[in-house]
């Protein structure tokens, strides 16, 4: 008789041994299954991406092959629909470029000051109270901000400047700006909140105020978190799209004047796509190359933001 | 509470008492968590330029006793101090409401537990309670920041990279910086609490060597939960035990012959 417990006899050893390998069998296999799944959910994410790029290239050559990239870049009219047609995307880059410059300079200052006061300064019940409605301001459909900026904004602004055109940049650049500080606010109140309290702890016992610590140490802090929020709003006031289809008219001009109606990129191809263009002619195939435009502008504002961000979290 | 029969009164004692000055005197404080009173009438004398240390097991109320005497407590809601601590030469009651804690803390320094450095560079680091306070001049900040990270026995190790962030700092380097950054502002009394807990025995040394020179300079607190320390590095020294002060007395007598049973257990490590 062995002295060990459970190692009673070789053979019942045997048998118990086959069992576990065949459940441990039986394991690996269930694990393989659930990490197949998986893998699939993931890779039909990166399908769509290669998908879309894959679609956009090709429909863009197609339409460089008639438009030289020269062009495209330097020519100042836009007038693909005209029989005189011009191919200058810097008429709709200015109306989106100019747009997002008005929405940022609106949600970036008050996101973060929304951000600061809810992190730092604002007592429990109010943060409770304050959060959910400014949730609801990002949850709100996009068409009706652009009604709001085209009815309700654009009078309000005609008062105080009566030579304003009821289509203009500023009031769809306001409203969308209205619309983007949740995102910057929430996810910048996030970060504020992540940094931990033993920092903000030292900061007081230096003697500094709600204030100096709020600024000084707090948001240097964050800065990461901060940025990763501001290049959200960017990525979403460039690709914004009803807001100023609605509110901004739709006439291409190059302009970098807000008070002016403008088409951008977005609103252009919404446009384009709802008419009744045929297939394969070279006034659709514009959407592509402006499609494709508006990602790389994309594109490039992430790779930035994530190149910034790197660098401020190996400074910190 | 507070009966002087706990605390020693020994010749040591009084011979302390006729030849140091009192920096702060604790009278009768309570401090309530809501509804918890986590201290209990305490009453002790912190002496000038003297170390004393706080001694006791965990949750006794050591720091929460600490954090009394720069407010920290005001950070929270619910909390409630009862007594006084009054800080010398000018009698201040610390705890007083009309007292502003921010200028209770402009005159009190703190070292925390954990090392924590902001996020900026090791002068920006150092010069904070400078530019805190509004002072402006570049000169002046340049000299009391090298002044305080000489005093915390820093500067040469860091001397060539002053505007390196605080974060490429070891541990130990670290929470020399935060002392540095306590003492640039010539704090009347600085607060320790567990200053080495989250370092390596060597940093832990060189931090002991530095608060013993430091007493020279700065009246210190130190809470500890490490006994050899406080035997090491302090003049004074107080066992707390659930919220109240069991023994106050000179630190060679109390770990020696120390008066109360309950003391004896804990420094003999019967218990706790």
């Amino acid at each position: 008789m062995s002295a060990v417990p459970g190692a009673a006899s070789p053979m019942l050893d045997a048998a118990a041994a086959g069992a576990r390998l065949k459940r441990r069998r039986s394991r690996v296999l269930r694990e393989r299954a659930i990490e197949a799944v998986l893998f699939l959910a993931a890779l039909v994410s990166v399908f769509t991406t290669i998908g879309i790029v894959y679609i956009l290239v090709k429909e863009s050559v197609v339409f460089f092959q008639e438009v030289p990239l020269w062009d495209f870049l330097t020519d100042t009219q836009w007038t693909p629909l005209f029989t005189d047609a011009h191919y200058g995307i810097m008429v709709l880059l200015s109306g989106t470029l100019t747009s997002s410059a008005v929405a940022l300079a609106i949600a970036i200052p008050l996101g973060t000051i929304i951000a600061i006061y809810l992190s730092e300064f604002a007592p429990f019940s109010v943060r409770e109270i304050a959060k959910p409605f400014l949730e609801l301001l990002g949850g709100v459909p996009t068409i009706v901000y652009g009604y709001f900026a085209l009815l309700f904004v654009t009078p309000l602004l005609q008062m105080i400047y009566p030579g304003l055109p009821g289509f203009n940049l500023l009031s769809a650049g306001i409203v969308m700006g209205i619309m983007i500080i949740p995102y910057v606010s929430s996810i910048s109140e996030d970060a504020m909140r992540a940094v931990p309290m033993n920092l903000r702890e030292g900061s007081y016992a230096m003697g500094a105020t709600r204030f100096q610590t709020a600024i000084k140490v707090v948001v240097p802090a964050a800065i990461s978190g901060i940025a990763s929020a501001y290049i959200l709003g960017i990525s979403r006031a460039v690709g914004e799209t009803m807001i100023l289809a609605v509110a901004a008219g739709q006439q291409p001009n190059l302009t970098f004047n807000p008070l002016e109606p403008a088409a951008t990129i977005t609103a252009f191809i919404v446009q384009v796509a709802l008419g009744d263009l045929p297939h394969g002619s070279i006034g659709y195939q514009t959407i592509f190359a402006a499609g494709l435009t508006l990602m790389l502008f994309t594109l490039a504002c992430n790779v930035g933001g994530h190149l910034l961000r790197k660098r401020f979290r190996e400074v910190y | 509470m507070s009966a002087p029969d706990k605390l020693m009164n020994t010749e040591l004692m009084q011979e302390r008492e006729a030849a140091l000055a009192p920096k702060a005197e604790v009278q009768g404080l309570d401090f309530y968590y809501g509804e918890f009173r986590a201290l209990k009438g305490i009453s002790m004398t912190v002496y000038e330029k003297q170390v004393t240390a706080l001694i006791g097991p965990s949750g006794c109320g050591k720091s929460t006793f600490l954090r009394c005497f720069n407010r920290m407590h005001d950070l929270y809601p619910g909390n409630r101090y009862d007594g006084r601590i009054v800080l010398h030469p000018d009698n201040t009651d610390l705890l007083a409401s009309a007292v502003d804690p921010i200028e209770v803390r402009m005159r009190i320094g703190m070292v925390f537990q954990k090392p924590n450095p902001f996020p900026k560079s090791i002068f920006e680091n150092v010069a904070y309670g400078l530019r805190v306070r509004g002072e402006t001049s570049r000169r002046g900040i340049e000299e009391k920041v090298e002044q305080a990270l000489e005093d915390a026995a820093l500067f040469d190790e860091v001397k060539d990279r002053l505007h390196q962030p605080a974060y490429n700092l070891s541990g130990g380097q670290q929470q020399r910086l935060c002392i540095a950054r306590a003492l640039a502002t010539d704090p009347e009394l600085l607060l320790f609490d567990e200053p080495t807990s989250a370092l390596d025995p060597i940093a832990t040394s060189s931090i002991e060597e530095l608060i013993h020179d430091l007493k020279k300079q700065v009246t210190i607190l130190i809470v500890t939960h490490n006994m050899q320390q406080a035997a090491r590095v302090s003049d004074c020294t107080a066992y707390m035990y659930l919220g109240e002060l069991i023994e106050f007395g000179v630190t060679d007598e109390l770990f020696i012959k120390p008066k109360m049973k309950q003391t004896e257990d804990y420094i003999t490590g019967r218990f706790g």
